[in-house]
């Protein structure tokens, strides 16, 4: 135990205490306003315009997918018209958020992990720190908000397309009625869905940026640290999005019930 | 004035600085000697805050640095100007928004006020008109002039230089030896250079320091150092391996 307790777990332990700390400090200095406005536009233009591609394609042929295993199955108890409902349901609540996460957790958190990798091998993040400015202000607050802001206006995007192919293949290609489709939808989708989705999105937008941000500033030397610090970044940021799903789906419904 | 009192350092379990001991006063050039990977860019790391020590004081102008947190130390650092081995540009930027980035920062010039300043310190490091040059168009000297351009432009009272003439032919070593003998004489600037080119160590300092076993061994003026009879002096000067190292 103790073994453990010095190599994997210790080091884990202490990368946790570390992240937590960056995400204070980046908390802290997002209300002093420290970040350039230039710097926020290019990120939100790098994280948010440049994701749309991507988080598109996975919005709409999951929506497609979804759609066309639900009608197979609701067919055999002839509730053909209840497909689109149960798409809209999960794309606002899980899917949408979740797989829109995902994808940018891979293209995002990638990219800011070496790119702050890089910048960290090549004493770039030291060069800044001798200029008197701080790598949390530069480097890590623009990417946090320009995260927390895009993460749910992606998932906006992904889930109305997600819905919207969901309809296109129910109606034309599945032959349910059209009408009634549109209607159970909207009967079965509360504005609280969305709300939730929102909500989810707007975190695991944080958690990318700050596990990206954290694996580059962290990142060991030469090469083969940049490699790593990639892989870890997408890996666990990815990891943290489907865990913390879980309990931010509990805690909410929790909250919503109490509240309502 | 720069000082140093019992600084010691470690790597995990290897100790690269054993109590280190060094005051640097105002006005004066530094130089630092000492075998690579003995330690002289860690130390030169500790006198800007870079790196917090395991134990020992680093002072600047009286204040004990090593016990700030990266905020305080953001103020202490306006005093100073660093240049490192592999220049250490922002290679997403032009030259003039490298050399421009220290200014912006301190937030009370106009873009015209920046531009003109850009201009002479490109000037000044005999860079004109490389403004809309990429880090990546330009040569390993031409980088580390950029780089001293952009330590330099906002008028800090210490400039740290690490081994500015490492992977330098010897022309262009010449002309960065002179470009730091101009900026501490125009600039009236506190000088520290980190380096094991002999020549350069002897022409750019009035006071040499010679780091050896994780501590400062010999500290002297150029003249004094280079005549010295001390072994260990005489074997790094005249750069004579160990009979170990040659068997190796």
């Amino acid at each position: 135990m103790n073994f453990l307790a010095r190599t994997w777990l210790g080091e884990w332990l202490v990368g946790l205490g570390r992240l937590t700390v960056m995400a204070r400090d980046s908390v802290a200095s997002c209300l002093t306003f420290k970040a350039s406005r230039r710097d926020l536009f290019y990120q939100i233009y790098f994280i948010g315009i440049k994701s749309q591609a991507v988080v598109l394609v996975t919005g709409a042929f999951t929506g497609m997918v979804l759609t066309a295993q639900t009608y197979f199955q609701f067919h055999k108890v002839k509730m053909d018209t209840a497909t689109l409902g149960v798409v809209s349901v999960a794309m606002c609540d899980e899917l949408g958020p979740v797989l829109t996460a995902l994808m940018v957790a891979g293209r995002v958190g990638a990219a800011i992990a070496a790119e702050l990798g890089t910048m960290r091998v090549t004493e770039q993040i030291d060069a800044l720190r001798t200029l008197a400015t701080h790598p949390i202000d530069y480097l890590v607050v623009p990417r946090l908000l320009a995260s927390m802001l895009a993460l749910p206006l992606l998932t906006v995007e992904s889930i109305v397309l997600g819905i919207l192919s969901g309809y296109v293949v129910g109606s034309q290609l599945l032959g349910i009625d059209p009408v009634y489709l549109y209607y159970n939808m909207l009967r079965y989708t509360a504005d609280i869905d969305v709300v939730f989705g929102l909500v989810k999105s707007f975190v695991y937008g944080g958690i990318i940026a700050l596990i990206g941000c954290y694996k580059g500033l962290s990142c060991g030397m030469g090469a083969e640290g940049v490699g790593r610090a990639t892989t870890e970044a997408v890996v666990y940021s990815s990891i943290t999005i489907l865990i913390a799903n879980f309990f931010l789906t509990l805690v909410l419904e929790r909250l919503y019930l109490m509240v309502s | 004035m720069i000082e140093v009192r019992q600084l010691k350092k470690s790597f995990g379990s290897q100790l690269i600085l054993g109590g280190v001991d060094l005051r640097i006063e105002t006005g004066e050039s530094a130089v630092i000697i000492g075998r690579s990977g003995g330690g002289k860019s860690v130390l030169l790391k500790h006198l800007i805050g870079l790196l917090k020590p395991e134990s020992g004081e680093v002072l600047v102008d009286g204040d004990p640095i090593t016990h700030m947190n990266e905020r305080q130390l953001l103020r202490v650092r306006r005093k100073f100007g660093m240049v490192f081995q592999g220049a250490a540009l922002f290679d997403s930027m032009t030259v003039a928004e490298n050399v421009a980035f220290g200014l912006r920062r301190l937030e009370h010039f106009t873009e015209g006020e920046i531009a003109r300043r850009v201009a002479a310190t490109l000037e000044l490091v005999d860079l004109p008109g490389t403004q809309k040059k990429k880090p990546a168009e330009l040569s390993g000297g031409m980088r580390k002039r950029v780089g001293l351009a952009r330590a330099i432009i906002y008028e800090p009272r210490f400039v740290l230089y690490d081994e500015p003439t490492t992977g330098l032919d010897p022309i262009v070593s010449d002309s960065i030896d002179h470009l730091i003998m101009r900026v501490r004489d125009q600039l009236k600037v506190t000088s520290v250079v980190v380096t094991h080119d002999m020549r350069s160590a002897r022409r750019v300092g009035n006071h040499v320091f010679l780091l050896h076993n994780k501590k400062i061994y010999a500290h002297a003026s150029p003249e004094e150092l280079f005549a010295s009879q001390d072994a260990v002096v005489r074997q790094f000067i005249d750069g004579v391996a160990d009979s170990k190292e040659i068997d190796l």
